[in-house]
This record gives structure tokens, C-alpha cells and sequence, in this order.
């Protein structure tokens, strides 16, 4: 950020403030020569993507404040109220809903590109570590806002997963009451959960700031993980990433608003049109689709971990769920230091590419298990063995696979640089037309 | 002890013991005026579905987010929806004296309560009468399973007990009901002609409540259209400009 060795400006105003603070040499440097590799594919879209949702989310989220009311007397019916007599409140109401689900689908689309190209490996550990911290705070907030219309899956999922803190050895119940500001999820509960909500999305900002710092110091990964080498790898971020970001990030907001304006309950679950009720259960208690593989990650633990055969417990059911659980995304904090292999893209690694594919599969089967009741049954099996296994690829993944493909994976061979790359894709796209 | 209830409550849903929500017979699907991208509301139909919900639902559901003022969306005008409202009497008040009074309901009142409060609601049913403003929100396939419940009365089957002072339904979880059967053939007079029937008032009455439920609906439709249709035109352009920017890289 220094002024050092600063290009003067043609234009005088411009020049004015950029001799005193250096904003437009920042912008420049940052976002229009900034050296880009040029073999991005669209999956390189989704970060930008990410960054338009998180700013749509803010701005809706901002004007529905304006006429929500947090108390547990007041905020069901605030909530219609945005919906039926604020102006445009039902559009604003609809894109922060749905805008949470398509901000997670960007993300998750963002995380799964980054683990197949290896963009967390060696020099960008920090830069995917920021990553995790972004999404590990995405899930918080949104659980929060979750309960803020008050509705009965609100009431309960927060009555679910606020106890899940009690099985916190020792201090579980303390955690738990502090959350609560009571002994039950009620009035202080919401005015929390709104505050934090509230706070939250401008820390999320800020994590990203340093995301965006450390991708701009380390440069971009790229599909064939190759460091770019000569200039003739790189492009200038403006014009052609810009106005590549432009349009899948126009493409995105057309599927969004599809499910903004035709859709826009689809992805809810209706039992939250019904104003919370501390003395009615709902018949199934789900969380948000993009809470799901967690989910079934958390309920896969049906038993205590202790000594066989003697009644010595060292982890009860409902802690080891919840280990399991956070585990799993501590395995993501984990995944640059036990990825070893040096090649870092899966174009390149012929064991890694079906693996990480499989990961993915496992993980939306584990989404389909979070969805259904934890009494379900497939092909005649109660479902819960299923979470289970599919609980035990995901761990097996990172602690088994992972290494052993770090001692025994022989990769293909590298392009010796993007450049070499780009050309030889172009000559065997056009080698057919030839012929 | 209430903290032990939720605890094993959650303990419960934790490890496997979701409930069951009731082997409720699967919807059938209708064809509603307002489906598809395109749909809009039947006026008329919203127009019956008022005066049934008015002369019979409302004894015992109330309808507590709709104003009397939302009525011009059926197609009434100004006075019209004056003089509906003038037809109910509501609590106003306190008053110079310090007195509630009761006087007309006007335009801009939202809907009055059958009961007093939940309990008396309670105490008068046996059970809760759903509010209905969300209803076909707040139920999975909302407009076919209120249409479902409506006509899905009938003799216990499968064995199925039901109590003294409850009734059998297929669609609903668990079949045993606390309403008795609301509609009935010829229960409610229309003026236009339409079939004074159980399926017609079951058409109509949700035609009415989806409204209530989701108002803006025809504006959220058809800002759609155009939103994504700038969008789609908006991209193509972006795609075009980014293929005359990538040419002397291709």
C-alpha cells in the first residue's frame, strides 16, 4: 500500500488525491494490471460470485432490519408485516432468504474448486485457512438468521443446536445458558442472535479483506497448478476477468432470481410460516439444505465411545456427534498441511481426480442422509449405517487417503508452463477442424 | 425440568428418534389459476372463497395479517370494501374516559378474532384452529392439501379409532381430526351461479387463502419475467464483449 514508486496521473483531480492517498495506484495495481494467470476456467467465477452475494445479503439485510422487531412477542409478525406492508419488503424479504442459499451454493462451488486444484496447497495455506474461517462464520450467521423470523423450525432448530454446546464437558451447561441468556431459548435468545447476525456479515467483510490481501500477495492458482512463470502466463486482471466475472456473475443472478420470484419458499420449509410454539414439536426437525451434511455427520454417532465390555464411557453418543461434527471442518483448517503431494492439480494426479469426486458425491449423500428422519431406511437399512460409512469416507478422505496418495501417487506430467498449456489445448481444439 | 425435557427432546432428535409425521394419504394435485409462471388469481373465485370463509371458516379460524383495506385485491372497490367492514364490530380504545368502546370495524382494521385469545379458541374446540393467513404456506403443497383436508372427510378407515367428538380425515397426519366436517353441499349460497358445491366451495376458499398468504404475488411474477429476461439479455451481452476482449488470445 506504500506511495513509492507511484505513476502519475493524467487527470489532475485523480492525481490530486492520489498524491496524498494512494487509492487509485491501490485500485490499479490490485484490479487493473494485476497478473493474472489466463487459463482460468468458469469455476474461477465463483469467488467474485461470492462476493456479490455477501454484498446482496448485506444490503437486503440492512433494509429488513429497518422494520424488523426482535422480540419473541413481535418479530413473527414483523416479518409479515416487511412482506405485506413495507414497500418492496417481500423482494427484500425473498433475496435475503434465498440469497442465503445461493451465497452458500457459490461458496461451496468456490471450496470444492479450490480442494480439486489444490489451490490451499504451499505458498496458499493461509489464504484457504481465511477461506474456512469465512465459511465457518457464513454457517453461524445464517444459523442466526435463521431464527430471526420466529417461526416453529426457528424456535426448534435454535433449541437443537444450542443444546449441542451442553455436552461440552464441564462447562457445557455455562455455554449453553450464556447463548441462551436464560434457561430456555426465549426473548433474550432472539435479541442476541439478532445483534450477532447483525455484527457478523461485517466481520465475514473483513476475514474477506484478508482473503482478498492474501490472494493478491501469493497471485491466483490456476487449473494446471503450474506457478505462472513468464508474462506470457499472466493477463491483466481489467479488462478480461472483469468482464469474464461480469458474466457468470449475471448468469448467477438469473438462477438466483428464478428462485427469488418463482420460487421463493422452495427452498424453506413451511413449518416456519407458523409463528414458534414452545409446547408444539414439529413432526421432523431440519436444518437448512445447506446445513445437511453436517447434519448427518453430527446424528452418525448413535453410540458412546468407551472400553468394551465395561460400563467406563469416555464420550457420550451426543459428544461424539458433535466432535465428529466440528471435526469436520477442523479436517478443512487441516487439509494444506496433510496434502503433501507436490503436484497440486487434480488434472495432474490420476488417483487424487477420482478420489476428490468421490468426496463430492460422498458429501451431497451425506446431505440426502441430514434430510431424511433419522428413522428412514434405504434398500432395507436403517439409514443411520449409511451416515455412518458415508461419515467414515469423509474422515477417510483426509486422514487415510490423503497421505497414503502423498507416499504412492505418481502424478502425469506437467505442462511446463501455462502458456505451453494453453496452446497445446488450443491446436488440439482446432486439430479436428484440420483434418 | 423444563431444561430436562428439551435436553432429551434434543437428545432424542440427536439419536435418532425424529417423529413420524403420520401416514397422511398422498395429495392429489389440482389445477390452480394461480400455478405456473404465468398464474394469476381468479377473482372471482377469491371473491367466493371470501364469503366462505366469512360465513363459515371464520366462526372459528382467524385470519389475523389480512386488513379489510387488502380486500380491493379481490376486486372490490373502495366502498365496497367499507361497507364489508362496517359489517364487523371491533374493540377501540381507551377512550378520553379510559374506556374501551366498540364501534364499526373501518378499511384499514385487520380482520377480527373469533376468540378472545388462544386459550378461549382452545376451550371452545378442543384444539387450536390454525390462524389461516399463512396456511397455504405453511403446510408442504399448501393449496392441494388445504383443498385435500377440505374434501377428505369420510367413514374411518384401516382401522383407524376415532374418538367421540372427532372426525376421520385422510390427508390429515395421524387421520383423527378435531374439525368436524366444515363444508357441505349447498351449505354456502353463491350469486354467480357457480356449482353450490363441497369441491367448488374446496376451490374456491383456497383460491381465497393462497391470496391471503402470499398477496404480492402477481407483482412477483411479473417483475420476475422482466428481471430475469435484463439479466439473460445483460449476460449475453457481457458474453459477446468478453469474446471480443478474448480474440487475441483464442
Amino acid at each position: 500500500m506504500g506511495s513509492g514508486n507511484r505513476e502519475k496521473f493524467d487527470n489532475p483531480v485523480v492525481e490530486w488525491v492520489d498524491s496524498r492517498l494512494p487509492v487509485f495506484t491501490l485500485l490499479k495495481a490490485e484490479y487493473g494490471v494485476f497478473p493474472t494467470p489466463k487459463n482460468f476456467n468458469y469455476f474461477w467465477n465463483f469467488g467474485a460470485i461470492a462476493m456479490v452475494m455477501l454484498i446482496t445479503m448485506i444490503l437486503t439485510g440492512i433494509f429488513l432490519a429497518m422494520s424488523y422487531n426482535p422480540s419473541t412477542a413481535g418479530a413473527f409478525e414483523s416479518v409479515e408485516r416487511i412482506m405485506r406492508d413495507v414497500n418492496g419488503g417481500w423482494l427484500l424479504r425473498y433475496m435475503h432468504a434465498n440469497g442465503a442459499s445461493f451465497f452458500f451454493i457459490a461458496v461451496y462451488i468456490h471450496i470444492f474448486r479450490g480442494m480439486y486444484y489444490g489451490s490451499y496447497k504451499q505458498p496458499r495455506e493461509i489464504l484457504w485457512i481465511l477461506g474456512v474461517v469465512i465459511f465457518l462464520l457464513m454457517m453461524a450467521t445464517a444459523f442466526m438468521g435463521y431464527v430471526l423470523p420466529w417461526g416453529q423450525m426457528s424456535y426448534w432448530g435454535a433449541t437443537v443446536i444450542t443444546n449441542l454446546f451442553s455436552a461440552v464437558p464441564v462447562v457445557g451447561d455455562a455455554i449453553v445458558t450464556l447463548l441462551w441468556g436464560g434457561f430456555s431459548v426465549d426473548n433474550p435468545t432472539l435479541n442476541r442472535f439478532f445483534a450477532l447476525h447483525y455484527l457478523m456479515p461485517f466481520v465475514i467483510f473483513a476475514v474477506v479483506f484478508l482473503h482478498v490481501w492474501a490472494l493478491h500477495v501469493t497471485g491466483s492458482n490456476n487449473p494446471t497448478g503450474v506457478e505462472p512463470k513468464t508474462k506470457k502466463d499472466t493477463l491483466p486482471f481489467h479488462p478480461y476477468y472483469t468482464i469474464k466475472d461480469s458474466f457468470g456473475v449475471l448468469l448467477f443472478l438469473a438462477l438466483y432470481s428464478a428462485f427469488v420470484f418463482f420460487a421463493p419458499d422452495s427452498l424453506g420449509h413451511p413449518d416456519n410460516y407458523i409463528p414458534a410454539d414452545p409446547l408444539v414439536t414439529p413432526a421432523h426437525i431440519v436444518p437448512e439444505w445447506y446445513f445437511l451434511p453436517f447434519y448427518a455427520m453430527l446424528r452418525a454417532i448413535t453410540f458412546p465411545v468407551g472400553i468394551p465390555f465395561t460400563d467406563i464411557v469416555f464420550i457420550e453418543a451426543k459428544l461424539g456427534g458433535v466432535l465428529v461434527m466440528f471435526g469436520s471442518i477442523a479436517l478443512l483448517f487441516a487439509l494444506p498441511f496433510l496434502d503433501k503431494h507436490p503436484i497440486r492439480s487434480a488434472r495432474y494426479r490420476p488417483l487424487f481426480r477420482p478420489a476428490i469426486i468421490l468426496f463430492l458425491l460422498n458429501f451431497i449423500f451425506l446431505g440426502y442422509v441430514g434430510s431424511q428422519s433419522a428413522d428412514a431406511t434405504l434398500f432395507g437399512l436403517p439409514l443411520s449405517i449409511f451416515g455412518l460409512a458415508a461419515t467414515a469416507v469423509y474422515y477417510g478422505f483426509f486422514i487415510v487417503l490423503i497421505p497414503l496418495l502423498n507416499k504412492y501417487e505418481e502424478g502425469r506430467e506437467l505442462p511446463p508452463s501455462i502458456h505451453e498449456s494453453v496452446l497445446e489445448a488450443q491446436q488440439k481444439s482446432k486439430a479436428p477442424e484440420a483434418a | 425440568m423444563k431444561k430436562i425435557t428439551i435436553l432429551t427432546l434434543a437428545l432424542a432428535v440427536l439419536s435418532g428418534g425424529a417423529f413420524a409425521a403420520g401416514d397422511a394419504a398422498p395429495l392429489p394435485h389440482q389445477h390452480w389459476h394461480f400455478s405456473g409462471y404465468k398464474g394469476t388469481y381468479d377473482q372471482a373465485a377469491m371473491q367466493r372463497g371470501l364469503k366462505v370463509y366469512r360465513e363459515v371458516c371464520s366462526a372459528c379460524h382467524s385470519l389475523d395479517l389480512v386488513s379489510f383495506r387488502n380486500f380491493e385485491a379481490l376486486g372490490y372497490d373502495e366502498a365496497q370494501v367499507k361497507n364489508i367492514a362496517a359489517e364487523y364490530t371491533v374493540i377501540d380504545g381507551p377512550d378520553d374516559d379510559g374506556e374501551m368502546f366498540e364501534r364499526p370495524a373501518r378499511p384499514s382494521d385487520r380482520f377480527p378474532s373469533p376468540y378472545a385469545n388462544k386459550k378461549a379458541a382452545v376451550a371452545a374446540n378442543g384444539a387450536f384452529p390454525p390462524d389461516l393467513s399463512l396456511i397455504t404456506k405453511a403446510r408442504h403443497h399448501g393449496p392441494d392439501y388445504v383443498y385435500a383436508l377440505l374434501t377428505g372427510y369420510g367413514p374411518a378407515e384401516h382401522g383407524v379409532e376415532v374418538p367421540e367428538g372427532k372426525y376421520y380425515n385422510k390427508y390429515f397426519a395421524g387421520h383423527v381430526i378435531s374439525m368436524a366436517p366444515p363444508l357441505m353441499d349447498g351449505q354456502v349460497s353463491y350469486e354467480d351461479g357457480s356449482p353450490e358445491t363441497l369441491e367448488q366451495y374446496a376451490y374456491d376458499i383456497v383460491n381465497f387463502l393462497t391470496w391471503a398468504a402470499d398477496p404480492y404475488m402477481e407483482e412477483r411474477k411479473r417483475t420476475g419475467i422482466k428481471v430475469i429476461l435484463f439479466l439473460l439479455a445483460f449476460a449475453g451481452v457481457m458474453f459477446a464483449y468478453k469474446k471480443k476482449i478474448w480474440a487475441d488470445q483464442h
